[in-house]
């Protein structure tokens, strides 16, 4: 994480916005929320986060030192082709996205097979996803709201 | 007979099959219907929000709008589905504009949002409206004390819609307690596992997983018990991980709070989807199920 979250706010006051929206930061929150309902001031950090990672993904920054916006990328691909998530898709889909960490790291690679096992023979891996019948509606809705936004 | 509209989310059907079966499971002898909202989409959770956040709200609001058809209460047994929804339906609700944004939006397909309807956490439909009294006066085999950590994780309690105390829930420890289980004290309850960033960022996440299962452990927990899909796989699936990586020797079963709902009900455990468990919940099994056996294989530790 480049900065803390005091920083970026200072730096999003100072006006840094190429700055702010290549910076890695906002991209380690786990949306646990803690920030935002301990706030005494009524700040929400974890929206903020939210906020910079959306305009930073559709400004097409590119942001070094963590693979999470790859993983998100392949979430949402998943959801927008079935309409739901497909997890296994989705990880099939992050990890070619990743594969020259992957390949950079032989030994860390092969020891996450395992897992994937273990996951698939308890039967929490179905490898065939689950289409919903209004695939097509849910994207035309998607594509009206950006015409509407005015986004397209 | 209570009724209501049912979001399982998509984990449901995969990596938190063991919920959504338990859940579909204890439905019906505490007198609850769930009836599963006729071909939802995914709610967008945390990730669709992250990469275009005004969009995530109208994924969401095509859910909102087939609920409200039916006019039932939506509950979802998914901490990160109840989070997406709820946080969309309220901003729609506060934000007329948008809402008539998205409801151009949402005609295309002939649907429309009013914002009338309630979004809830099944957590919150068993205490709130079954209630532990009810739950208490169903157990068919209590828990024998059986020693259980409540994990709530984070987006069952946080931000905010009025379920529970945001550090210091309780309303888990009293599902727990109704069933004749002790819930013990567990200060990390409300952290967080490191959510999907497991995938991205696997060795912060694995940190924050050894200090849950180590707080648990020191308390003399013999399981944990959360609702959330994607804690209970990061606690369960991810635990072999944290053994591997810290040199640690955990063996904590990670129960779904339905699944343990449903052992003290009687339900036998394949209906909960036990067996898609990761960390073997067989001990647990045997403490509920045969107590002097276990006793016997299980002498009381000295402590200190």
């Amino acid at each position: 994480m480049e900065y803390p979250p005091r920083k970026i706010i200072a730096m999003i006051r100072a006006g840094m916005r190429d700055e702010v929206l290549s910076s890695n930061s906002m991209w380690f929150c786990l949306s646990c929320y803690m920030c935002t309902a301990r706030c005494p001031r009524g700040v929400k950090p974890t929206e903020l986060a939210h906020a910079l990672e959306s305009l930073a993904n559709q400004q097409g920054f590119r942001i070094g030192g963590t693979s999470t916006p790859n993983m998100y990328r392949s979430f949402v691909g998943s959801i927008r082709g079935n309409g739901r998530v497909h997890e296994f898709g989705m990880m099939v889909r992050y990890y070619l996205s990743i594969i020259p960490a992957l390949v950079a790291h032989p030994i860390a690679t092969m020891k996450m097979a395992p897992l994937g096992l273990k996951l698939f023979s308890h039967r929490r891996l179905p490898l065939m996803p689950t289409r919903i019948k209004g695939k097509e509606d849910l994207s035309r809705i998607i594509r009206k709201f950006r015409e509407v936004r005015g986004e397209s | 007979m209570r009724y209501y509209s049912y979001f399982p989310g998509c984990s449901a059907e995969s990596t938190g099959l063991g919920l959504g079966l338990s859940a579909q499971a204890i439905a019906e002898p505490l007198d609850m219907e769930l009836i599963e909202l006729e071909d939802w989409n995914c709610c967008g959770s945390t990730p669709y929000g992250s990469l275009a956040e005004e969009e995530s709200i109208v994924v969401a609001a095509r859910d909102l709008a087939l609920a409200e058809k039916r006019g039932l209460d939506l509950v979802t047994p998914c901490s990160s589905c109840y989070v997406t929804l709820a946080k969309a339906n309220r901003h729609l609700q506060e934000h007329p504009k948008l809402m008539a944004q998205v409801n151009e939006a949402l005609a295309v397909a002939g649907l429309g949002y009013q914002g009338s309807l309630r979004v809830r956490h099944l957590v919150d439909v068993l205490v709130n409206d079954v209630t532990p009294e009810f739950i208490a006066s169903k157990v068919k085999s209590g828990l024998n004390g059986l020693k259980v950590a409540p994990y709530y994780g984070c987006q069952l309690v946080r931000p905010q819609y009025g379920l529970d105390d945001t550090e210091n829930p309780r309303s888990l420890d009293r599902l727990v307690e109704c069933l004749g289980a002790e819930a013990v004290d567990f200060p990390l309850k409300a952290r967080c596992c490191g959510g999907s960033l497991i995938l991205s960022e696997e060795d912060k996440a694995l940190e924050l997983i050894r200090k849950l299962l180590q707080n648990a452990a020191d308390n003399g927990a013999q399981c944990l018990a959360t609702p959330c899909p994607l804690c209970q796989t990061n606690l369960d699936a991810y635990q072999s991980r944290v053994n591997a990586r810290f040199k640690t020797s955990y063996k904590l079963p990670v129960l779904f709070i339905t699944q343990l709902i449903g052992l003290a009900l009687g339900i036998e455990a394949k209906s909960l989807g036990m067996n898609t468990n990761i960390v073997s919940p067989r001990e647990v099994l045997d403490y509920i199920y045969n107590p002097v056996n276990y006793m016997t294989t299980h002498p009381v530790k000295q402590r200190g």
